[in-house]
């Protein structure tokens, strides 16, 4: 099996602890994702898979051998790095035979590889080439093919495409994720603070949030489940409304009162301490419809701001309770005047509510 | 927005005018040497070398009559040549000081006792006398020549080649070269090696040699001269080309690590760990990546050094001596200097001589002092 064991991993630059002891298991043939804000330590727990960075404590199993003290090149991985790092004097060729030819292999092996990570990645016309003759897209195509030819147990990518425009930058994520489908017992792992390259790639998630793992799950599952706030606020595009509450009465389901004083039930399971407590309530912006008739609304406020996208309309909503205003996405489109009140109702299943905590109460 | 394109513009023509100056600065003085090299010295001390290609025209000291005399139809006739080596044009020409230019060629001056002399154009002359010229003072021709441009290689034979005159600038030429080349090689292969290692190996004490070399970078070498000395000769290495060798790549090791440290340092940092990862160890990392992309540091620290130790005298003459057979360029220079002070052709010969070889490194070399070997590798580029 060649998957990845990460056991209580850690790294300190000095005094410094960046990684507070990760666990993580990855099986053979998955696409993993680690995404995480600027500077949460993605790149340095690659890098520590990588071997280019020393694992200050903690176990690294790769296909069930211990690698902490292995340098990279042993370990049956092969990198792919955000700034290309393409060998700048050397032919696509060479670029991508350098590690055979440092591990001697036949010239003519060397070939076939090169050549069918070539045909794989559409470099053929361009082998003679050296870097600086290529585009921004065919420069981290040749970085891919670099690592194609290392018939790697795992690819790392750190933020491939970020360098990219954003058409580019869409398709060269199709490739790869092609790519992860003509290989399918390649592990790959990914790293990104884009959650669209996140949820489209990932078979699993690893949110991270200064060296802790906050979630791992799949896209979909962090989606609709995210276990606390953060990782409720990090993914999903415009981010979920948190909106602060108490807690009311707990049970099967679970009442909880809102700033501006009503009431809602939501279908979630509660235990007994929790009455009375501080908790948060949370919905996203696209779960948000507008009342109907003169059903009770679960929120409203005054809308400050309207944004007419077409398909889609952005409704920022000034709530009691919440400094910035509540944004509701609702498709088609919608007027309202700014200044007023707008009623806004979710389905009780879209519901989320996280405790003093900031955990969600479906992963107490 | 007139206001500051019209400022840039006049900072562009700033710019332009000083190297223009610059380059006037540099070249004229090049010129001239090279120039004043190639003629001889006659031509040198009648004429500078600007007027070097165009036709000349000067008063030529008196030459005396001279020649055997033959009788013809009972008149005694002597014939000769003033300019048998030179094609110079006789304009004007003439028998006392007084009036050097009273006749024009062909004109047939009256001498005393009833002969005549005439100049040819080109400097042909015929005296002519109803008596032998036995025992008598022969007049003498002054006259104004006009020659054209000359150019002779004959300095140059005799600089290089000819064992008496400017004796053994040739042999210093090559002495020179010996001295320079290794001292321009060794140290760089050293210091790249140790550059690589102080920019990416990690290892204890690393901040330390670094901050020792930069320490280095100002101890001047005259303080250092004799103690080596003394050891080259404990060690019995003595005076000659390996201890030249030595002082040379020892005085240039602390610049060229520092340079080629800092460049090495700056190349991007994703290249080499990719190499890392695709299996290289330190030393192919070096010799396949780092050294190709700091050819332009190393190319340009090999101009400076190849300079320094071409132009040097005081290392050469401290560990290499003044004997004949070793002597470098700029020792042999000061030497002609005392000895040949006057004769301005050979100097300027000399002088071109060792300017020559720096020149062609400089320009060999020069594309590689613009940096641009990075260009695609990282992002941007
Ligand atoms: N060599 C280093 N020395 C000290 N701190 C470092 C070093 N490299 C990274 N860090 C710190 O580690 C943290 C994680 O960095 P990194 O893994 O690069 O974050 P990202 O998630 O953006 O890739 C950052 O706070 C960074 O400042
Ligand atoms: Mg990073």
């Amino acid at each position: 099996m060649a998957g990845l064991a990460l056991k209580q991993i850690r790294k300190s630059y000095g005094p410094v602890d960046v990684i507070h002891g990760v666990d993580l298991d990855i099986d053979e043939g998955e696409f993993i994702v680690f995404v995480g804000p600027s500077g949460c330590g993605k790149s340095t727990l690659l890098r520590m898979i990588a071997g280019l960075e020393t694992i200050s404590g903690g176990e690294l199993h790769i296909d069930g051998q211990l690698v902490n003290d292995i340098p990279p090149s042993m370990r049956g991985i092969a990198m792919v790095f955000q700034s290309y790092a393409l060998y700048p004097h050397m032919t696509v060729f060479d670029n991508m035979a350098f590690g055979m030819r440092i591990a001697k292999a036949d010239a003519a092996e060397i070939k076939r590889r090169v050549g069918e990570a070539a045909e794989i990645l559409q470099l053929e016309p361009y082998l003679d080439r050296l870097p600086k003759a290529l585009s921004g897209g065919q420069r981290q195509r040749v970085a891919i093919g670099r690592a194609i030819v290392r018939n790697p147990k795992v690819f790392l990518f750190d933020e491939p495409l970020s360098n990219l425009d954003a058409a580019l930058r869409v398709a060269t994520r199709i490739e790869i994720a092609k790519l992860h489908e003509s290989m399918p017992s390649s592990t790959m792992i990914y790293v990104t603070h884009d959650q669209v390259e996140a949820m489209t790639l990932a078979d699993r998630i690893v949110v991270l949030s200064a060296g802790n793992i906050e979630q791992v799950g799949s896209p979909l599952g962090l989606y609709d489940n995210p276990r606390n706030l953060f990782v409720a606020q990090f993914i999903g595009s415009p981010a979920m409304n948190i909106v602060p509450a108490k807690i009311v009465k707990t049970g099967t389901k679970t009442t909880i009162e809102l700033p501006d004083g009503g009431k809602v039930v939501a279908p979630i399971k509660s235990g007994s301490a929790l009455e009375g407590s501080n908790a948060s309530f949370g919905i996203r912006p696209e779960d948000l419809s507008i009342v109907d008739g003169d059903k009770k609304p679960v929120l409203q406020g005054q809308v400050s701001l309207v944004e007419s996208l077409g398909e889609v309309t952005m409704i920022y909503v000034d709530i009691e309770g919440r400094d910035e205003p509540l944004v509701a996405k609702l498709a088609g489109t919608h007027m309202f005047e700014r200044g007023s009140t707008i009623k806004l109702t979710a389905e009780p299943e879209k519901m989320h509510v996280f405790d003093s905590e900031g955990i969600s109460l479906q992963h107490l | 927005m007139s206001f500051f394109t019209r400022k840039k513009s006049a900072l562009v023509w700033a710019v332009h005018l000083s190297v223009l100056l610059l380059v006037a600065v540099w070249l004229f003085p090049t010129l001239g040497l090279f120039v004043s090299s190639f003629r001889t010295s006659d031509q040198i001390s009648t004429s500078g070398w600007w007027s070097a290609l165009s036709t000349q025209t000067r008063q030529v000291p008196a030459i005396r009559v001279a020649g055997d005399e033959k009788e013809v139809n009972g008149r005694f006739i002597i014939t000769g040549e003033l300019f048998p080596d030179t094609d110079a044009k006789i304009t004007a020409w003439g028998t006392s000081s007084r009036d050097p230019a009273a006749y024009k060629p062909d004109e047939v001056a009256e001498l005393r006792s009833g002969a005549t002399l005439t100049v040819s154009p080109t400097g042909g002359y015929t005296l002519d006398g109803p008596e032998s010229f036995e025992g008598q003072r022969l007049p003498r021709i002054f006259s104004t020549a006009t020659s054209p441009p000359e150019f002779t290689l004959e300095n140059y034979r005799n600089v290089l080649f000819s064992s008496t005159a400017a004796s053994g600038v040739g042999q210093s030429f090559i002495n020179t070269l010996t001295v320079a080349i290794p001292a321009t090689i060794i140290p760089i292969l050293i210091a790249a090696f140790a550059a690589y290692a102080l920019a990416w190996m990690n290892f204890p004490g690393r901040a330390l040699l670094v901050a020792a070399v930069v320490g280095l970078l100002v101890v001047p070498l005259q303080l250092a001269l004799i103690p080596l000395l003394q050891l080259h000769n404990a060690v019995g290495i003595g005076k000659g080309y390996l201890g030249v060798w030595l002082a040379h790549t020892g005085f240039g090791l602390p610049l060229a690590i520092y340079l080629l440290r800092n460049y090495i340092v700056g190349l991007p940092r994703d290249i080499i760990e990719s190499a890392r990862v695709d299996g290289a160890t330190d030393f192919e990392i070096f010799v396949k990546i780092v050294l190709p992309l700091s050819f332009p540091a190393l190319a340009s620290f090999a101009i400076f050094q190849f300079l320094w130790t071409w132009n040097d005298l005081l290392v050469a003459l401290v560990f290499l001596g003044t004997d004949d057979d070793t002597l470098v360029l700029t020792g042999r220079l000061v030497n002609l200097l005392g000895s040949r002070g006057g004769d301005w052709e050979i100097l300027a010969t000399s002088a071109f001589v060792s300017i020559a070889v720096p020149l062609v490194v400089f320009f060999a070399l020069q594309r590689y002092l613009v940096r641009g070997l990075l260009a695609g590798s990282v992002k941007g580029g």
